[in-house]
């Protein structure tokens, strides 16, 4: 046996466990009765721990600094590290929250779980991705993963047509990022995203070249804007959040916002920062129009799912506003201010996200869904703690401090602010007034309404405990975000 | 240290009323406590007050958000110390007038105050630019849910309308906030903006951006319709805290941050905050005099009265902020005083019409004799509390244009106007119907509070120097900071 061989590919732990888990699983689910699938679901628990384990003693090993592997197809760097740990936070709660919603419809089956943890490594190859290929490779194992679990209810009508929706359109966004990499492939002659980096600084200064490169961007950005789900590519958001079962769309919310903001950082900062001029360009545009159709629609949604959906097209766009806030005039000096602007910003969207679909499961039982507004009416009356967690996410969703999404969103409007988008900045807080209107009327329904049904609220006691946890660990970042800030920071510098 | 118990032991015992939960007796002794230990702290924020020190005192400073070189730093200076007194004296005051009154969810109601309380005190000590912005911000939460769960038939529109009409005034000052601090180079201390150069078009810019969320604060016409209805909406406690206090933030925020920081444009400008508060003055006053519910007329008096504070700012001698100032701390007084009268009158007969009243002195007469005192205070007699700010005013206006302070002494017509109008209508005459008649006088909870807002507003009016006394070394200050140009 060739050990230093083995040791040189210790950074692709983590994803050797997660494959070889999910493998496990895959056979173990079989022997597992369909009343016994709390066994399954531990076992992907214990395997998102090792995963975890895994990623921190990659981590601990390297000391933050970048590892390639597989000939540079592979990349490890603590941005990477940080997303793969919040995406198996995300799997993990997805996971406790879900079980007894699926458990009561028949649902919880091993293909669940499975298909979570095999898309949970398509995330992960995306955000280590060093070369188009493999992230696009990460991309597809995702993506085809999630249409399948949208289906999971087969039966439903609103499933499978959201599924359908979801494959056509995310097949042709898929084709458009696939086009632009071509494209920019065909100017620069590499695959290899530090390749790609050298030869476009070099082939850009000649505009007969520059004219393919900023071709193959437009449909490079087009592919992301549709994973992010921005404006104008956020036609399927909508559909698959409110079609899709309420954990698959718990799921969705969290782990692929933070695999496609890798994408985006993997293809935009890495892969073609020279031509930070152009798509900061294109982004300020996405930013402005998703943050106001988001917030905008989001109003007029008496869906719970839906609503969430806008919002979550709205956060999308401010998250952009750290994206594209890194190159000033020439000059990249703010630039981990304005990256790890929006790294926090995304980071946070997903406890938020996460709790928040959470919630909706938690105030679900057999027979009934929790999803329009008039189902959390009185909530106040029935559970004044669980009301109080739903407050702090619909106020941290809104941005209002002492909650952490307050944080985000400074972060991300300062960066914004000392980029000198000044104007968008104003649009971006204007617009997040609007967005106060919507989540302060789910806060309203709560606690000034009474309720409309008085049925006793269960849940197990891990799915209690976690609840609380998320929805404190809001507060808790709120009141001290300097950790979670510098860790975002030591991240996006080490890019 | 004392700054921070002063925001800490109020929220802390919130905290605990909550997780007392259903035991109602146990919560309103706690809630009790906690507001007077958050009194007791606070008082020797003035006896230890150096009076010849025109700057910070008591100041504490600890690194909270590194990243964006964000300071928890407290301190006070002649100005703020005040409305950390008031704050926290009025607290205790909403804790014993809720007593008997809140039946429904009372752990709530007293965290809800207790909180809100604590983050107040934040406000007012806060040094750093964005530690002021998160209590600002935060106080909007408890409030909101105050007027929301305990407030009168409409208070669902109320709630929304106050928590939007004063996010989107705040958000719009988070932009001037990254603004300063990207051009201070990456500080949010309010003091280091104090020193910062600005040309003029970006002083106006940023003057707007800040006026926007202390315009609605104070509130300045034409940004005020959404405190008459708060007002009329919020139970009698939110009321108090509203008047006394809340609005007490928009004219602190621009003492703090307006004048000081942005003082060209402050001066470029004042033509137009005097015609605002001249309006608010004049034209309020009269939309007050034909108001036919109680809270509704006190609400639009508050509006003009706080008029009288903005134009004291932006005339710009020691007279004008030093009247304003001794306004916003009479007007805490006797706003409160009148809003827990109506509240008296409204637990007893549920509603707050004025022609359901009448001869309600033939069965309440201590309770008229108390009305009698606090309306006088509102409008401005001599020997209360609403005199001296008034005068004061009226005295720096004067410096300025004899025009302008005709204009602002109109206010002493019309506040003795429609105090008076209504007072006579509702005390005094023949008892208006059976319900008048078989009115109880007050009761000695009842008592107490009024009694104390009594000797406040009496104390303050015979002897306001003790108050002037600490305010003065920090107006001084603050003139010197609006006489410099930051050209």
């Amino acid at each position: 046996m060739n050990w230093t061989l083995l040791v040189d590919h210790l950074p692709v732990l983590p994803e050797a466990i997660l494959l070889v888990g999910a493998c496990v699983l895959l056979i173990a689910d079989l022997l597992v009765q369909d009343g016994r699938r709390r066994v399954s679901t531990w076992i992907a628990q214990a395997v998102l721990a090792l995963c975890a384990a895994a990623t921190l003693f990659v981590l601990w090993g390297s000391g933050g600094g970048k590892l390639y592997l597989f000939n540079g197809l592979f990349v490890a760097d603590a941005m990477a590290h940080l997303l793969k740990l919040a995406c198996y936070a995300a799997v993990s709660a997805t996971l406790v929250y879900s079980r007894q919603y699926l458990f009561a419809r028949g649902l919880l089956r091993g293909e669940f779980i499975t298909l979570m943890l095999f898309s949970l490594l398509g995330m992960m190859v995306m955000v280590s991705a060093n070369s188009f290929l493999t992230l696009y490779l990460g991309l597809e194992l995702m993506s085809l993963c999630l249409y399948a679990l949208v289906a999971l209810d087969r039966d439903s009508p609103l499933a499978t047509e959201a599924a359908m929706k979801y494959f056509v359109l995310g097949a042709l966004s898929s084709g458009l990022l696939l086009y632009g990499m071509s494209m920019i492939y065909g100017g620069t002659g590499s695959l290899m995203i530090t390749d790609v980096a050298k030869q476009v600084a070099r082939v850009y200064a000649s505009p007969a070249d520059r004219s393919i490169l900023v071709f193959g961007l437009v449909f490079v950005l087009a592919g992301i804007a549709f994973k992010l789900g921005v404006v104008p590519f956020h036609m399927w958001l909508p559909d698959v959040y409110q079609g899709a079962p309420t954990p698959v769309t718990l799921f969705i919310a969290a782990g692929p916002k933070l695999a496609a903001f890798g994408m985006a950082v993997r293809l935009l900062v890495n892969a073609l920062p020279t031509m930070a001029e152009d798509w900061q360009r294109m982004l300020v545009l996405l930013a402005l129009l998703s943050m106001a159709l988001g917030n905008i629609t989001a109003i007029a949604q008496s869906n719970l799912k839906r609503m969430l959906a806008y919002s979550a097209i709205a956060h999308m766009g401010f998250m952009l506003l750290g994206l594209l806030s890194g190159w000033v005039e020439g000059n990249w000096n703010s630039r981990n201010e304005a990256y790890s602007a929006a790294l926090f910003y995304v980071l946070v969207y997903s406890i938020m996200s996460v709790g928040a679909f959470g919630m909706l499961l938690y105030l679900s039982r057999a027979g009934v869904e929790c999803e329009n507004l008039e189902d959390v009416k009185g909530l106040n009356r029935r559970s004044p703690w669980y009301a109080f967690m739903l407050l702090l996410f619909m106020f941290s969703l809104a941005g209002v401090p002492p909650t952490a999404g307050f944080y985000a969103k400074f972060a991300v409007i300062s960066a914004a602010v000392s980029a000198g988008y000044i104007w968008l900045a104003v649009a971006a807080v204007v617009l997040s007034l609007v967005g106060a209107y919507y989540y302060l009327r789910v806060v309203k329904l709560m606690y000034f309404d009474e309720p409309a049904e008085t049925g006793p609220i269960v849940g197990h006691p891990e799915m209690r405990v976690l609840l609380s946890a998320n929805g404190l660990s809001l507060l808790a970042i709120g009141i001290l975000p300097q950790p979670l800030m510098s860790l975002c920071f030591a991240a996006m510098s080490l890019l | 240290m004392l700054l921070s118990l002063a925001i800490w032991i109020p929220i802390a015992a919130g905290l605990l009323v909550l997780a007392c939960g259903d035991a109602r007796k146990a919560v309103r002794w706690i809630a009790l406590a906690g507001a007077l230990l958050g009194f007791l702290v606070t008082i020797p924020l003035y006896t230890q007050f150096q009076l010849g020190n025109p700057g910070i005192q008591f100041e504490q400073l600890v690194p909270w958000i590194e990243r964006f070189n964000i300071n928890y730093h407290l301190g006070v200076d002649g100005i703020s110390v005040l409305f950390v007194l008031l704050n926290s004296f009025i607290t205790i005051l909403v804790v014993i007038a809720g007593w008997s009154v809140i039946e429904t969810r009372v752990a709530q109601y007293y965290a809800a105050f207790l909180v809100l309380s604590g983050l107040l005190n934040g406000v007012f000590a806060a040094l750093d630019a964005m530690l002021f912005y998160v209590f600002f911000e935060a106080t909007l939460i408890p409030m909101f849910l105050i007027i929301g769960i305990w407030g009168g038939p409409n208070r669902v529109y109320a709630a929304v309308k106050f928590f939007l009409y004063t996010l989107f005034g705040s958000l719009l000052m988070l932009v001037a906030m990254l603004y300063l601090y990207d051009k201070s180079g990456g500080s949010f201390a309010i003091f280091d903006w104090h020193k910062l150069p600005l040309a003029l078009g970006v002083q106006v810019w940023l003057f707007f951006g800040f006026l926007f969320a202390f315009a609605v604060k104070v509130p300045m016409w034409p940004v005020h319709t959404w405190l008459p209805d708060a007002h009329t909406e919020a139970p009698t406690g939110g009321s108090v805290v509203l008047a006394a206090i809340l609005l007490k933030l928009g004219a602190y925020g621009l003492v703090r941050f307006s004048l000081p920081i942005l003082p060209d444009a402050a001066r470029h400008l004042a033509w137009l905050m005097i015609a605002l508060s001249l309006v608010a003055i004049a034209y309020i006053g009269l939309v007050t005099l034909v108001q036919t519910d109680m809270k509704k007329l006190i609400a639009y008096s508050s509006v003009s009265h706080m008029g009288f504070v903005t134009l004291g700012f932006f005339i710009f001698n020691s007279y004008g902020i030093e009247g304003g100032l001794a306004q916003m701390i009479s007007h805490g007084f006797v706003s409160a005083a009148m809003f827990l009268c109506v509240g008296v009158m409204y637990d007893r007969m549920h509603s707050r019409a004025i022609s359901d009243y009448g001869g309600v002195v033939n069965s309440m007469p201590k309770f008229a004799a108390f009305m009698m005192l606090f309306a006088m205070a509102n409008a401005g007699l001599p020997g209360t509390s609403g005199f001296v700010g008034e005068f004061l005013v009226i005295m720096g206006a004067m410096k300025t244009s004899f025009w302008l302070a005709l204009i602002a002494a109109s206010t002493l017509v019309l506040g003795a106007a429609y105090t008076l109008w209504m007072v006579k209508r509702v005390i005094f005459g023949p008892v208006a119907n059976k319900n008048v008649a078989a009115l109880k006088d007050l009761n000695s909870r009842e008592f107490l509070v009024l009694g104390l807002l009594a000797a406040a507003v009496l104390g303050m009016g015979v002897m306001p120097q003790p108050l002037t006394e600490v305010m003065h070394g920090a107006v001084n200050e603050l003139l010197r900071h609006v006489a410099q140009s930051k050209l």
